[in-house]
């Protein structure tokens, strides 16, 4: 059976509820994989040690993953989610930046340290920023039905589905509202379909005279715009329709 | 190259009802699918091309036929349909929506049901993808300014516009019908038209338009199994009225004809493009 771990980073669990989100088609797949690891949903042993100056406490991300679901994006301040990034990059075979932030740094793009308990935590960086990342989903969260699809992908060995979120994976990381602007709009190529302003999950966009209009202050950066939009990208296999 | 996409069968058609055909373009084929898909249940929600002051278009969840029927007929400028999609579903809880779009549009939603990333609980919900032919498109300033500086009618007197015949037509509510030559309307053209390959909305589940058919009638084309049944339905229920393409004039040729214009013509550019190392979609 094929081994998969969801790993949670500096993220909300929104990402999992989106999963959670499919019902029925959820316990398929659970039928058809082995959760080796969701701290959200499965017990996980705990090791806790405890020193003069320090608890430590120590989960073991399991070795051997075939696919590794990985939740928010990496605070570089922190040591133990480093650890977590890393382990998980040796452990896991394909690892899936699911979700806005583990994919281009999201919502967390805007930290920037200052608060209790740990004001040094400043720094959130989207994984593929420390690690390889195969695959990227984006969205804030991204729509069930996306992650039921891109599962089920992986699991068939689906590599002409897959292959848009394999190149975001490599391209996506900086994403934001300006990639309609730069990679569309100003490259002559938006003809006013209006999908990236349905996508836009915070409605940062609106189409004025056929065309989008970001409002970057609402924009947090979850890269939804650029990846739905059939004017950057449009797969061959889009053309098949029954 | 392949001309029109994949399809089942073509048809020439028209609506039965009187009232659509009056507001309607062309054989009032969407609007009659739309009032027949709310009247008998098949759809609860609609999207549609509003017709708005000044001529302009703004997509609209329409939920009755009056909805529909108000919206009939070209507008030849952007109208961003899928805009609405996520609304459709959400704000107006619709569970079986019909959209209608250019083949861009109905491009962008064909990729949004297979990689719905943004789209929660939506791409189930779309019970109906019509598709309508599409040479190109015009920006609303561009559309206006052919109307009302080459035809001489104000944007707020336009009842219908419409190309055909090599010209733009414009017919005023006051009985004035003008024309301009296409050749003068091609400055105004969407540039991002220019790279687009689909003339008859090859993606869609019904795609239909007025190029071959007799004035007043529509061409249709069946592509999907789900569209096959709706139409079967709507002739069942004797809203449509129905011949053979092959017995009608100027035919499925002309269609050909105007199809592979669009290909030849834009593929080039998509050449053009590449040699200059600007991207198009890929
Ligand atoms: C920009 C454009 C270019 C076209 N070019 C061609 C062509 O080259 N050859 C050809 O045969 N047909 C073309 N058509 C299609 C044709 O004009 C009719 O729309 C089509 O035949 C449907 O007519 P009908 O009587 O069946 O529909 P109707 O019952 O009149 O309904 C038309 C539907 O289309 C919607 N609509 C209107 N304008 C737009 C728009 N701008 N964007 C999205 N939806 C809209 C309306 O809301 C309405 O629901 C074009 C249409 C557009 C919008
Ligand atoms: S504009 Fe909206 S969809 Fe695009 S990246 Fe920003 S938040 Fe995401
Ligand atoms: S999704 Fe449509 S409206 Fe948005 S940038 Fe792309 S082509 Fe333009
Ligand atoms: S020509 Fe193509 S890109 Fe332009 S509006 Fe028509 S379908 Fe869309």
């Amino acid at each position: 059976m094929v081994r998969i771990a969801h790993i949670h980073m500096s993220g909300c669990t929104g990402c999992l509820i989106s999963l959670t989100d499919t019902y029925e088609k959820l316990l398929d797949i659970l039928g058809a994989v082995e959760l080796v690891y969701a701290l959200t949903l499965a017990d996980e042993k705990t090791e806790i040690t405890e020193t003069d100056d320090k608890i430590l406490i120590e989960r073991k991300i399991p070795e051997n993953i075939d696919i590794a679901l990985v939740e928010g994006s990496v605070c570089l301040d922190d040591h133990h989610a480093m650890d977590d990034i890393l382990t998980t990059r040796k452990n896991s075979k394909i690892v899936v930046a699911l979700g806005a932030c583990a994919a281009s740094g999201g919502v967390t793009r805007f930290a920037r340290g200052g608060q209790m308990s740990q004001p040094s935590h400043a720094s959130f960086a989207p994984i593929g920023d420390v690690i390889k990342v195969d695959l990227a989903l984006p969205g804030c969260p991204p729509s069930p039905e996306s992650i039921v699809n891109l599962i089920t992908a992986a699991l068939e060995g689906d590599m002409e589905y897959l292959e848009p979120f394999a190149e975001i994976a490599k391209i996506g990381k900086d994403a934001c509202g300006c990639d309609v602007i730069k990679d569309v709009i100003n490259k002559s190529l938006c003809m006013g379909c209006g999908t990236c302003a349905a996508a836009c999950q915070v409605r940062a966009i609106e189409m004025v005279e056929g065309k989008p209009n970001i409002n970057s202050e609402f924009c947090i950066k979850c890269g939804l715009c650029g990846a739905q939009c059939p004017r950057v990208r449009f797969p061959e296999l889009l053309q098949k329709i029954e | 190259m392949n001309p029109f996409g994949n399809y089942k069968t073509v048809i020439s058609a028209r609506a039965t009802d009187k009232e659509i055909l009056k507001k309607a373009q062309d054989g009032g084929i969407v609007s009659a699918a739309y009032i027949y898909g709310l009247e008998s249940k098949l759809l609860d929600g609609v999207i549609v091309a509003n017709t708005e002051d000044g001529f302009n278009a703004a997509p609209k969840v329409a939920t009755t036929p009056e909805e529909v029927l108000n919206a009939a007929g070209t507008k030849y400028t952007v109208s961003p349909n899928v805009s609405v999609l996520k609304d459709a579903v959400r704000e107006y809880a619709l569970e079986k929506v019909g959209i209608v779009g250019t083949p861009c549009q109905v491009q962008a939603i064909r990729k949004l049901i297979k990689y719905p990333m943004g789209f929660r609980h939506t791409d189930s919900k779309i019970a109906l993808v019509m598709g309508i032919f599409c040479m190109e498109n015009f920006s609303y300033e561009g559309m206006k300014a052919i109307v009302e500086e080459y035809a001489g009618i104000r944007m707020d007197d336009v009842l219908k516009t419409d190309i055909g015949k090599g010209k733009f037509w414009v017919y005023s509510k006051y009985g004035d019908v003008k024309s301009v030559k296409l050749k003068d309307t091609h400055m105004y053209e969407q540039k991002s038209c220019h790279i687009c390959t689909d003339y008859t909305a090859e993606l869609a589940d019904i795609s239909t338009g007025s190029v071959g058919s007799p004035d007043g009638w529509s061409t249709i084309f069946i592509r999907t199994e789900k569209g096959e049944a709706y139409i079967n339905k709507m002739v069942e229920a004797g809203v449509l009225e129905t011949k053979n393409i092959d017995d009608v004039k100027p035919g499925l040729d002309l269609v050909q004809k105007l199809s592979l214009q669009k290909k030849e013509k834009n593929e080039k550019e998509i050449v053009q493009r590449r040699e200059l190392g600007l991207p198009v979609p890929y």
